[in-house]
């Protein structure tokens, strides 16, 4: 029987007679549905034809309509050439030879273009220098989406004729009131540009041109000026020299202009056992550094007494220097390497003083030095403190009527920039002009802004040394409304000449001495002992550097002695914490620091990427309470201090860094610019408002720990090599000369029916071996020795591979895109080999020498000054691969050739093999870098996307990538030598990093040609392969790395 | 009548008669006449030496780079009051006569852009002559249009239909007289009474089909799996535009080119033989030959009228592209690049050498491309999928002679897989990395 349960919602029901209930029964809503707002206008709604039904139909229509166009494929248009460059095929790479010469960086490098876009910059075989990390990276610059589009005037856009006729007439004026007009430019070293500069004096009369170099070699540059004449710097080849002692120089870096590493590599290769020996003395943990044989960290103070002491010990003379006795050991020892290294010996020095360099010189000349080269003194730095200084002076007291700026960015590079601002404020000042490429710091507080073409987009000339000229020419036409500083000057003084046909008449004149200036362009390079030839720039820069030495307070540096010069350097003494700035081989002097790829580089030696810091000694920060600790989401944080230095002051985070030494501290240039950057680029802080007096050295400074913490972006935290020799193989010249390659590079050993086996030998193998023997067997070898860290591998990866840029935050979860990335390891114990041993004697778990705790040990590297050793890895390409055995859709498979292949549009993302790769060189996909505006680096905007290479695919989110061992320049390769029908020679394969590697540490060839440098090197004693014992027979070779301990 | 017809008949041979005499008389006239001024030229011979000396600059009735030849001998004499003499000098030294300055040549010579006349001082009066008289031909009018073939083929047709159509209605008839015949049956039947035995009512089959589990189980399972497998066809050609037939923004006819004229693909496709892509050929490109054919021949543009093509209108879009002024035979200098559309979009992971298969493998472009020859309107012809590409790497072989590039790979190769010919595959052509990087 059913129930006749009453159930009731609210208590209201009960009552019988509410009304409330009466009312809800009829009504759905209990509120009133205001119907009228929406269908209020009734005029409008009978005005309308529309009727619901229509509506409705029009819904369904469209709807339908939608659904069925989505079904339609996209249809690609293609449009070619009206009239096609006979130069260009389309998807045929041209090379160009041109030289970069930005100020900072020199060099003369090949461009690879694709259909009219430059995408690379590759080592103009022919110049005797490679390219670094950021010429790599330059090219990126090109298409920078910041870039200044045309002339501007007060921020407005302006044509170039009305500049041209606005600054002729303020110029013509300006000359007949006799008011002086000043060029403040880079360093140009360009014969043709001094020759135009000439010309403009001579025009306009009352000029005053001024070099500003904003990392300044001004002492080195007066010292070798005083004794030698000539505003250069002497040329070093340490690939002649058998012992090298620096004093705070970092050559692998970029001392005086940097380039020497390739020198210095050769002589680093054990050869009929021997090597160069290396001493550094340095208070940072510089590049150069790290690749010492023996390291002794020292205060620039001390330095500066360690410097005096070995000019004393090599000349003989007595000299009273209070030192520290391990460091007065040091340098006597070295002092004695030098003396018996005689001619074979160097000494450089990166003390930013005369008295400093003067020494140095004379310790050369004193030696005898062959790598000591004053014949070809390098060009590329003009600068001269004084000048600058001066300058910065009379434009605040507004003796200065115009000034035009190139290449130069005072107000972000000087250290009184608010002087150099207040002088652009001048209302005596009736001119001010910057050729920028950007709107920086100072285009932005002139009045004209003169959009200046990328190098790649301009003719230019450059004397890199004496006697070597090298030529810049475009290798696109000028992206935007451009005009280049010399165009500017031919205008300026009337000439209509084109600047290319006034450097071919320069150099036809000149230069060339009846050689074709086609086949110099084609070289990008022309050398000649004529020393006739630098006299066109010599004039100029005379009259330049007259006005340097003759600076405000009227003294004219004359040669002195270095003995007195040696005394000098005593007298100095300093106080408190010692600051030393110096340049990231990533960053330079922070021209770039627009350029993503750069920013993501991580420093060689922190292995910290987007950011500067202040790098202090563990003694100091323990002194101090500075802090570093990694924390759970796998990143780093450090302490925030504020750096007080003569009353400038700065909040900057702090890294601890080992081999620091005490009482110093450091921090990069190049950091902290905001005009002209994307917000992402816009990281660290300013260290040239430190730069007081350019001295790179600045006593006095105070550190302390102020609230919160920074967070870093660091690739590497893992900081020692716990005692795994395998990894990193080490010995020292001794041993790799006396005793037998399986004592320090033997070949694992495993266990088989208990017996030991060679992990090598075929029984202890899982696999079947594939026949490799027919064909072409790529292998990529790696000399630790000649490898200095210096990265120029990572960018050319970069750029050719069309690795993406994951910013920041990405790089912070380790979620870093780089295919190569160079490991930088310290050792726990003094050396990498005690560090083997300490673990060789762990026993048990427990106790004294138990494991437990030895390892925790073992993870923190020695802070006073452990040994470095850096490795390059990339995907190993294992013929034994254990990533291509998890896939479970097969995207990752071996090729004959010795390659592990990658098919991206196979992977869906397991991450297996990223898991089971024992180098994790895997890089994972986590987001879509291109085409998406979360990722506003270069991929994301038309411009930036040009410097793309066509050949290789641009990968999607969701999928792995890796090395590919370049496998489209192997495979071009191999199809040349097909259409030729020939056979390949050896050299003709390379590899990006392999062909960006100026240091001979990376060749890669073909093992089946037996007569390949690849082939030979792999029957190297020095030779092993990467965590050898878990049998996965890598093509990717290491050579052992060997120091030379030798004590002479 | 008789009369009449053999008066007609008289007349005729009587106008034949003195037709012949004339003629011979003119040609014993002409023979003998050395002492006439104008030589009349022999328009035959005229049209071979035109052609073989100035076509390359002239045309009969449009400028090109030089003038319009048409009369040309009548024109000047009526314009310009100059005769034979001048234009023998003019033809043997134009350069001499503008020299030495006569005025209309000056004035001739300056209207095409200070374009010299090559001289052709080994051209003899009388083959001026004969070229002359061929530029003095009146225009051949167009040929008429052939008549409709298809008239032929109606012939034949109707006969089939005709046979056709009669069995069609014999049969009509044959079942028109069976259902006759069985209707008198049924009322014969009926009228003596006899029973025709009513059929037993069974169940319907669809009923038992219904009822039979098993069947149904069977036929689901059936359906299932061919539906699956049309799905499956179905969203595999998904992205395969084999028989892609765009519109192009120029009708461009490889049959009319590569096939009539026989032009070798690469002499557009140039870059074909060194690069991966085989390039849309740019615009100067076409204007190598189209400088001077601004205009098929009426037989072509006939032809197109059966495509619905106006074949001059599209070499006029040429012109407009590239910026070409045929009255002036000069550039503009604006030009409007051409937008094609693309036929053969291979995605970007995926990556084809056009040189590799062209110049080292030797492969004819047909392979791929079709019969392009044929093709008025290109399509693509290959599915262009990893399948088709991975089929024809298993079964073609290497081309390894004459290039030493082989001999060591192929020696010790052949050896191993114990064959005279490698494949493609062998080679390792079946690598993922060799086509996705």
């Amino acid at each position: 029987m059913p129930s006749n349960k009453k159930y009731w919602k609210s208590v209201e029901e009960l009552n019988e007679n509410s009304s409330i209930v009466e009312t809800l029964k009829q009504n759905e809503f209990v509120s009133e549905i205001p119907t009228d707002e929406f269908l209020g206008n009734k005029s409008a709604l009978e005005a309308s034809s529309t009727t619901r039904r229509d509506f409705l139909k029009y819904v369904g229509f469209s709807t339908a309509a939608a659904s069925l166009a989505a079904c339609e494929g996209p249809v690609i248009k293609s449009i070619p050439y009206v009239v096609q460059p006979e130069s260009i095929i389309p998807g045929v790479a041209n090379y160009y030879a041109t030289t970069i010469a930005d100020g900072f960086d020199f060099a003369s490098v090949l461009v690879k273009t694709r259909e009219g876009r430059p995408i690379k910059i590759e080592n103009n075989e022919m110049a005797s220098s490679h390219a670094n990390a950021r010429v790599n990276a330059s090219v990126l610059g090109l298409y920078d989406s910041l870039r200044v589009q045309g002339p501007k005037k007060d921020g407005k856009s302006i044509s170039w004729s009305t500049f041209e006729i606005e600054t002729n007439q303020k110029l013509t004026d300006l000359k007949n009131s006799g008011k002086e007009i000043v060029l403040l430019t880079q360093t140009f070293a360009s014969p043709s540009t001094s020759k135009l500069i000439s010309n403009f004096k001579e025009k306009y009369g009352n000029v005053r041109h001024v070099v500003y170099d904003a990392v300044s070699e001004s002492a080195a540059l007066d010292a070798y000026q005083a004794k030698y004449g000539e505003r250069a710097l002497a040329n070093y080849d340490f690939s002649k020299a058998s012992t090298i002692v620096s004093v705070g120089a970092d050559f692998l870096g970029d001392w005086q202009g940097g380039g020497f590493d390739s020198g210095y590599a050769q002589g680093r290769i054990p050869k009929d056992g021997k090597m160069s020996r290396h001493i550094q003395i340095e208070a940072n943990m510089s590049l150069t550094g790290a690749n010492a044989d023996k390291r002794i960290p020292a205060t620039p103070s001390q330095q500066r007494k360690a410097l005096a002491k070995l000019y004393s010990y090599i000349t003989g003379q007595s000299a009273s220097v209070d030192l520290p006795a391990h460091i007065d050991e040091a340098v006597q020892k070295a002092a004695s390497e030098l003396k018996t290294a005689g001619s074979n010996g160097v000494l450089v020095t990166g003390i930013n003083n005369v008295n400093a360099q003067t020494v140095a010189l004379a310790i050369n000349a004193a030696l005898g030095s062959k790598a000591f080269d004053t014949k070809t003194p390098i060009m590329t730095r003009q600068g001269s403190d004084k000048a600058v200084a001066t300058l910065v002076a009379d434009m605040k007291a507004g003796k200065v009527g115009a000034i035009i700026m190139s290449g130069v960015n005072p107000l972000y590079t000087l250290p009184n920039a608010s002087d150099f601002a207040e002088g652009l404020k001048n209302t005596s000042l009736e001119l001010s002009i910057a050729f920028a490429l950007k709107e920086d710091e100072t285009a932005s507080a002139v009045q004209y802004i003169a959009a200046a073409p990328h190098y790649l987009e301009s003719w230019g000339d450059v004397e890199l040394k004496k006697g070597h000229f090298s030529l810049t020419q475009p290798t696109i036409r000028p992206l935007f409304d451009t005009r280049q500083f010399q165009v500017a000057l031919l205008k300026w003084t009337g000439n209509d000449m084109t600047y290319h046909d006034f450097i071919k008449d320069i150099w036809n004149a000149s230069v060339l001495g009846g050689g074709s200036f086609n086949q110099a362009l084609h070289d990008g390079v022309f050398t000649t002992s004529n020393g006739t030839i630098a006299s066109i720039l010599g004039e100029e820069m005379t009259s330049t550097s007259d006005v340097a030495m003759s600076g405000n307070d009227g003294h004219t540096t004359t040669a002195i002695s270095g003995g007195e010069a040696a005394r000098a350097l005593v007298s100095s003494n300093a106080e408190g914490l010692e600051l030393t700035l110096y340049t990231k081989v990533g960053m330079g002097d922070g021209q770039q620091a627009n350029n993503p790829w750069l920013q993501e580089f991580p420093d060689p030696i922190t292995r910290t990427s987007w950011d500067n810091y202040l790098t202090v000694s563990k003694a100091d920060a323990d002194k101090l309470g500075i802090k570093n600790r990694h924390v759970a989401n796998g990143g780093m944080n450090g302490s925030l201090v504020e750096l007080n230095v003569n009353d400038v002051k700065v909040t900057i985070p702090a890294i601890i860094q080992p081999g620091q030494a005490i009482g110093s501290i450091g921090m990069a240039f190049g950091y902290g610019r905001k005009e002209g950057l994307k917000e992402e680029m816009q990281t660290g802080k300013n260290a040239y408002q430190f730069y007081k007096d350019f001295n790179n050295v600045q006593s006095n400074a105070t550190v302390k720990v102020v609230a919160g913490e920074h967070e870093f972006a660091s690739v590497q935290l893992q900081t020692t090599l716990m005692g795994r020799g395998d990894i990193i193989k080490e010995t020292t010249l001794e041993i790799f000369n006396t005793k037998d390659k399986s004592y320090w590079n033997g070949v694992p050993m495993v266990s088989l029916n208990h017996v030991e086996t060679p992990v090598t030998s075929p029984e202890v193998d899982l696999w079947d071996e594939f026949d490799r023997s027919i064909g072409h067997h790529f292998n990529l070898s790696i000399d630790l020795n000649a490898c200095t860290g210096c990265g120029a591998c990572v960018i050319a990866c970069h750029s050719e591979n069309n690795v993406p840029v994951v910013g920041k935050e990405e790089v912070r979860k380790s979620r870093d895109m780089h295919w190569l990335r160079i490991d930088r390891y310290y050792s726990s114990e003094e050396t990498f080999a005690k560090d083997d041993e300490k673990k060789d004697n762990f026993s048990g778990l427990f106790g004294d020498n138990g494991s437990l705790g030895g390892f925790n040990e073992m993870e923190s590297a020695a802070m006073d000054n452990p040994q470095v050793a850096f490795q390059p890895v990339m995907c190993q390409h294992c013929n034994h691969a254990p990533c291509e055995t998890v896939c479970p859709v097969a995207a990752t498979s071996h090729g004959r050739q010795g390659q592990n292949h990658m098919a991206y549009n196979r992977c869906v993302g397991t991450r297996y093999c990223a898991n089971n790769c024992p180098y994790k060189v895997r890089r994972f996909n986590w987001f879509l870098y291109n085409k998406n505006d979360e990722f506003d680096y270069y991929m994301n905007d038309d411009l930036g996307r040009m410097v793309l290479n066509p050949d290789v695919v641009v990968r999607s989110r969701g999928v792995m990538e890796k090395c590919s061992m370049c496998i489209q320049k192997t495979q071009k390769t191999i199809l040349d030598a097909k259409r030729d029908g020939r056979e390949i020679k050896d050299g003709e394969f390379q590899t990006a990093c392999s062909a960006a590697c100026g240091n001979g540490a990376m060749v890669f060839g073909d093992i089946n040609d037996k007569e390949s440098k690849v082939a030979k090197l792999k029957e190297d004693n020095r030779m092993y392969h990467l965590l050898e014992s878990v049998g996965t027979k890598p093509n990717v070779q290491y050579h052992t790395k060997v120091r030379n301990t030798t004590e002479a | 009548m008789e009369d009449n017809s053999t008066n007609n008949m008289q007349q005729v041979i009587l106008r034949k008669l003195t037709s012949t005499v004339l003629r011979l008389g003119f040609i014993v006239l002409l023979t003998f006449s050395t002492s006439l001024k104008a030589q009349e030229g022999d328009p035959v011979k005229g049209k071979s030496l035109y052609n073989a000396n100035c076509a390359a600059c002239h045309k009969l009735d449009s400028k090109m780079t030089g003038p319009a030849l048409r009369n040309v001998e009548t024109r000047l004499q009526e314009t310009e009051g100059l005769g034979r003499e001048w234009l023998n000098s003019w033809i043997r030294n134009s350069a001499g006569m503008i020299k030495s300055g006569d005025a209309y040549a000056n004035k001739i010579y300056k209207e095409y852009n200070g374009t010299a006349m090559t001289a052709f001082p080994t051209l003899s009066d009388q083959d001026i002559s004969d070229i002359l008289a061929y530029t003095a031909e009146e225009p051949a009018v167009a040929a008429a249009p052939p008549t409709d073939p298809s008239g032929q083929t109606q012939e034949t047709g109707t006969p089939n239909k005709l046979i056709l159509g009669a069995l069609a209605l014999l049969f009509g008839l044959l079942a028109m007289a069976l259902i006759l015949v069985r209707r008198t049956l049924n009322s014969f039947a009926d009228a003596k009474g006899v029973d025709v035995a009513a059929r037993e009512k069974s169940t319907p089959i669809w009923k038992a089909f219904v009822q039979n589990q098993f069947l149904v189980l069977v036929t689901v399972i059936i359906l299932l799996l061919a539906s699956a497998y049309f799905v499956f066809g179905y969203l595999s050609q998904i992205g395969i535009d084999q028989g892609y037939e765009p519109v192009q923004p120029i009708h461009y006819s490889h049959r009319i080119h590569a096939g009539d004229n026989g032009i070798d693909c690469k002499y557009c496709h140039s870059s074909a033989r060194v690069s991966k892509h085989s390039g849309i050929p740019s615009l100067n490109i076409c204007m190598n030959c189209h400088k001077s054919i601004a205009e098929v021949a009426p037989e072509t543009l006939a032809e197109g009228q059966e495509f619905g093509v106006d074949y001059n209108a599209e070499i006029q879009k040429l012109y407009a592209a590239v910026g070409w002024n045929q009255a002036d035979q000069s550039y503009t200098g604006e030009s409007q690049p051409v937008k094609w559309i693309r036929i053969h979009n291979l995605p970007d992971f995926a990556y084809f050498n056009h040189s590799q298969h062209v110049m080292v493998g030797g492969i004819e472009c047909q392979t791929c491309h079709g019969p392009v020859q044929e093709m008025e309107v290109m399509y693509q012809f290959s599915p262009l999928t990893m399948g088709w590409c991975i089929n024809c790497h298993r079964e073609t072989n290497v081309k390894v002679e004459d290039n030493a590039y082989y001999t060591k790979i192929h020696e010790q190769l052949s050896k191993k897989y114990g064959v005279d010919k490698l494949t493609v595959a062998q080679m390792g052509g079946l690598e993922c990395g060799k086509c996705h990087y």
